[in-house]
């Protein structure tokens, strides 16, 4: 088949990007050509501040030079401005006459600068700040000239101040509005923002209006203010915004209004034509940032490349000022209103600022100056809509503040040297991570941990490398919204939109939900496939296929792997008891079998460490004792203490209620791995705080605590109600699980499951709701009724074939 | 070069999986697509010698159980931006036969 033909007009970050997810898509869909009216390489605008300030150069911001092209088999015109879109002929024409045919145009024009309209706007030495060739006159001006005057105090305007400043300039911001970056700042913060570059030996003059540029020799020499101020300018350089390039589109007769005018899915009014980036106005905005123009590529290219799935639905914002030592962030609703309250730190000589708007019960804006470690999680919560009611003592203190965070939390990115180590698990130091984001040009964390494997384990260290890629790239990082994530690289559909998907059209099968939802690869890939298999065995229990092919080996095998591919075997011990005669028994296979470590688990219970895997068949045989489940996202162990039936200070038969849950439980497939324990009193020798469910017995009852997690990063399990039977422990435990099997994203634990609905929400449909309470109770009976004991039915029956090797 | 020999029948893998060979020269790892071609690596990832024949196999890669690299079953490289080569040899499907020419 011919291949249809793409224009694309305009090589700048938001249209590459386009290309380059396009080219992830469907790499042969399209003859690709592209029009760039510089005569450069796709580069990294954002960082044309560190260049002008002379931290980085120019060859560091490249993007994608001509060989990017040449390999991808992309026509490059660079240095070609395009100047005619004939719709009718479907036919691109240059300025120097270069035509182009299309069957479809991506407009990535960009935006212009403004120039104010005043008398001797056009004189020399008078420009804006926007491209490579801007930054290389402002450098020239710096070796010359020694005053320069920056009109607009926006976050633009600011960088350029500082750049030029470093150059060796004496610099003035002139700035109509009262305070500077009001856009981005209430006034209190600005202050606060100008005494710190005020300190750097920048001028300001606030609340003035430009009246004219005045000439001296040939060239600018001076700006003259309305009230009749001149300050001295060999250099003038505006910033006063940008104004979207539609030129073209007005030209080509196609729906402008402050902006080309795209649909959720980038289209223009002409279907053949798609637009992203400045120069679009979508639902009435037009984006000055990186991070929203990247999450139209994204929809534009699905769109592209006949996918049709993908909506742009607009952005939440934050900013970040790129001046090397100050810490300026930026998110959201920060001015505050009527109906918002504002939680404020201020420490005018510490140079620290943080404000927190909260409205109800969430976060909907941050400003945050001198201190911006946390601006990354203040984004998050905003973007997610996050319940901040448990956590709002605490929030101004940042994520650190809530617990063991371990080693990741309460550092601060920028401030730690290149050889500290980030990464325990992949011994990744922050230096590797710099490097990587800078050279390979990342902008993701997703990114980050493919390439230098950091926070690709535990992913404890996941908000520090967040951290470092938003001090490293600046405003261009784009923190991920853990609900609209996408599954993996195989679709853009998120867990809860797959969930609904298989529970609303009762898909049975993997290829089926693929088939279904337009998955992108044949089979899935090692991330999606064991998603897939729980969420169709979850929610169709004894209907829907369960795939040891896209379950991970350690539920294939029912054993855990080892490092040096070995397996070990936990036997099940119903809350931590055994007797004589299961002692003898492991004993024996211990000896028999030479395993060579034998040991005592976290989870009251013995582990039996390398054993080869064609003998796990007959270990189990020997063993006759259920399955541990000591390598599933399912039910682990029940803790049990001994409560009330030897113990002097017991209130409660804590192990008859721990063997009744675990026997209830047995072979419960959930999200991630769940533990339960039990304690006999308030002494909880159980640690039953810690836990996924914690059952604590008190005088009167039973107390139920929920989403507790002793691993990565303790989080003490919240308190969700009383129950007087032992009966009512496991309905309420039941259903809570139920609820958990059904809503929650694979390998979430309980606790992020519940932080992301919120507590209340838990409370509201298991212990508030007595029918939904029994109807989740019984779906949870229903789901492991008759469950077999994978290690029984395999020593017996013809699944042993996974146990057995060839030979050649 | 050593000659074909008969492994096994295609319904002794199952599709998207794999199988272990137990030969002189170690472990071999036979895999099987959604397609039914059949592939043979070394069992040893270039990583950290992990056993690819435990992986997930999806499309003609397979994902190394101990830390997730990538392999492309067909040339044993490892996917970028991870570097690494397992040794492969060749596999082929006869009338319902794996056959097998360890390299």
């Amino acid at each position: 088949m011919k291949k249809q033909k793409l224009v694309v007009i305009g090589n700048g970050m938001a249209g590459m990007r386009t290309v380059e997810e396009l080219l992830k898509l469907a790499p042969d869909l399209y003859d690709i050509t592209v029009f760039g009216a510089e005569p450069h390489g796709n580069y990294n605008r954002i960082l044309l501040s560190p260049v002008l300030s002379g931290e980085m150069t120019l060859s560091d911001i490249v993007l994608n030079d001509f060989d990017w092209y040449r390999d991808k088999g992309i026509r490059l015109h660079a240095g070609k401005k395009v100047t005619k879109i004939d719709r009718r002929a479907r036919k691109v024409l240059a300025e120097d006459g270069t035509e182009e045919e299309y069957d479809r145009v991506l407009l990535a024009t960009g935006s212009t600068p403004f120039i104010l309209p005043v008398p001797g706007s056009g004189l020399p030495g008078v420009i804006a700040y926007r491209d490579i060739a801007d930054t290389e006159m402002m450098i020239a001006a710096s070796v010359n000239h020694r005053h320069a005057v920056v009109i607009g105090a926006g976050l633009l305007g600011l960088e350029a101040a500082n750049g030029l400043k470093l150059r060796g300039m004496e610099v003035t911001v002139v700035h109509l509005a009262d305070w500077i970056m009001e856009r981005q700042l209430d006034k209190t913060a600005a202050d606060l923002l100008q005494t710190s570059l005020e300190a750097r030996g920048l001028r300001f003059l606030l609340g003035k209006q430009t009246e004219a540029l005045l000439e001296k020799n040939g060239r600018v020499g001076a700006l003259r203010t309305k009230d009749g101020i001149d300050i001295a300018a060999d250099l003038v350089v505006m910033a006063a915004g940008i104004r979207p390039n539609t030129e073209l589109a007005e030209s080509a007769r196609l729906h402008c209004h402050r902006g080309i005018v795209v649909n959720d899915t980038m289209q223009t009014y002409d279907p053949k034509i798609y637009a992203v980036g400045e120069c679009v106005n979508h639902r009435g905005t037009v984006y000055g940032l990186v991070a929203p123009l990247f999450e139209q590529a994204k929809v534009c290219a699905n769109h592209l490349a006949n996918f049709g799935i993908g909506r742009y639905g607009g952005s939440s914002l934050s900013t970040k000022l790129k001046v090397t030592g100050i810490d300026v962030f930026s998110a959201g609703e920060f001015m505050g209103g009527r109906d918002t309250e504002e939680i404020v730190l201020h420490d005018r000589s510490g140079g620290v600022y943080k404000k927190l708007v909260v409205s109800g019960e969430k976060l909907v804006g941050a400003v945050l100056i001198g201190d911006t470690a946390d601006g990354a999680w203040y984004f998050r919560l905003i973007k997610d809509q996050a319940p901040i009611g448990e956590i709002r003592d605490r929030l101004m203190f940042g994520e650190g503040s809530l617990g063991d965070s371990g080693h990741a939390a309460g550092h601060n990115a920028a401030a730690m040297p290149d050889s500290a180590e980030v990464c325990g698990c992949n011994g990744v130091c922050k230096g590797a991570i710099v490097k990587a984001i800078r050279e390979q040009g990342l902008f993701t964390v997703d990114e980050v941990r493919k390439h230098t494997k950091a926070s690709s384990s535990c992913g404890s260290c996941t908000g520090l490398v967040e951290q470092i890629l938003a001090s490293t790239v600046g405003g261009a990082y784009k923190p991920a919204s853990s609900a609209d994530k996408p599954l993996c690289a195989c679709t853009d559909h998120h867990h809860a939109e797959v969930r609904r998907a298989i529970r609303e059209q009762k898909l049975l099968s993997i290829p089926i939900v693929q088939q279904y939802l337009g998955w992108r690869t044949p089979n899935g890939c090692a991330t999606c496939r064991p998603a897939l298999n729980y969420y169709l065995v979850s929610t169709w229990p004894h209907e829907a296929q369960d795939d040891p092919q896209s379950r991970f080996i350690n539920e294939r095998a029912h054993a855990n792997i080892q490092k040096d591919g070995t397996y070990s075997v936990v036997p099940r011990m119903w809350g931590g008891l055994t007797n004589p005669a299961e002692l003898r028994r492991i004993a024996d296979v211990a000896e028999k079998y030479k395993v060579p470590t034998v040991k005592v688990t976290g989870g009251q219970r013995i582990d039996l460490l390398g054993i080869r895997k064609e003998d796990l068949p007959a270990v189990w045989a020997d063993l006759d004792m259920p399955s541990g489940h000591a390598y599933g996202k399912s039910i682990r162990t029940v803790k049990t203490c001994v409560g009330s039936e030897h113990c002097r200070f017991g209130t409660q038969q804590s192990m008859k209620m721990g063997v009744a849950l675990e026997k209830m439980l047995f072979a419960m497939w959930s999200p991630h791995k769940v533990k339960l324990a039990v304690s006999g009193c308030p002494r909880n020798c159980a640690e039953a705080g810690i836990k996924d469910i914690g059952i604590i017995g008190v005088d009167s009852g039973w107390e139920i605590h929920v989403a507790g997690n002793g691993g990565i990063k303790t989080e003490v399990a919240h308190f969700l109600c009383k129950a007087k039977s032992d009966e009512e422990v496991k309905e309420i435990s039941g259903a809570f699980l139920q609820l958990y099997r059904e809503e929650g994203f694979y390998l979430e634990r309980t606790v992020h499951y519940v932080n992301r609905v919120g507590l209340d929400y838990v409370k509201k449909r298991i212990v508030d709701d007595e029918t939904s309470r029994k109807e989740h109770y019984e779906r949870l009976l229903y789901a492991l009724k008759d469950a077999p004991d994978p290690w029984a039915e395999r020593v017996a029956g013809p699944a042993r074939r996974e146990f057995e090797a060839l030979t050649a | 070069m050593t000659d074909w020999k008969n492994l096994c029948a295609l319904e002794d893998i199952p599709r998207l999986g794999s199988r272990v060979v137990k030969t002189a020269g170690g472990d071999l790892a036979v895999f099987r697509t959604s397609d039914d071609r059949v592939f043979a690596l070394n069992d040893k990832c270039p990583h950290k010698g992990g056993p690819l024949s435990q992986g997930i196999v999806s499309g003609d890669r397979v994902t190394c159980p101990m830390h997730g690299w990538l392999i492309e079953l067909d040339s044993g490289n490892a996917v970028a931006p991870d570097q690494g080569c397992v040794k492969r040899h060749e596999a082929r499907v006869e009338a319902g036969q794996v056959l097998l020419r360890i390299a």
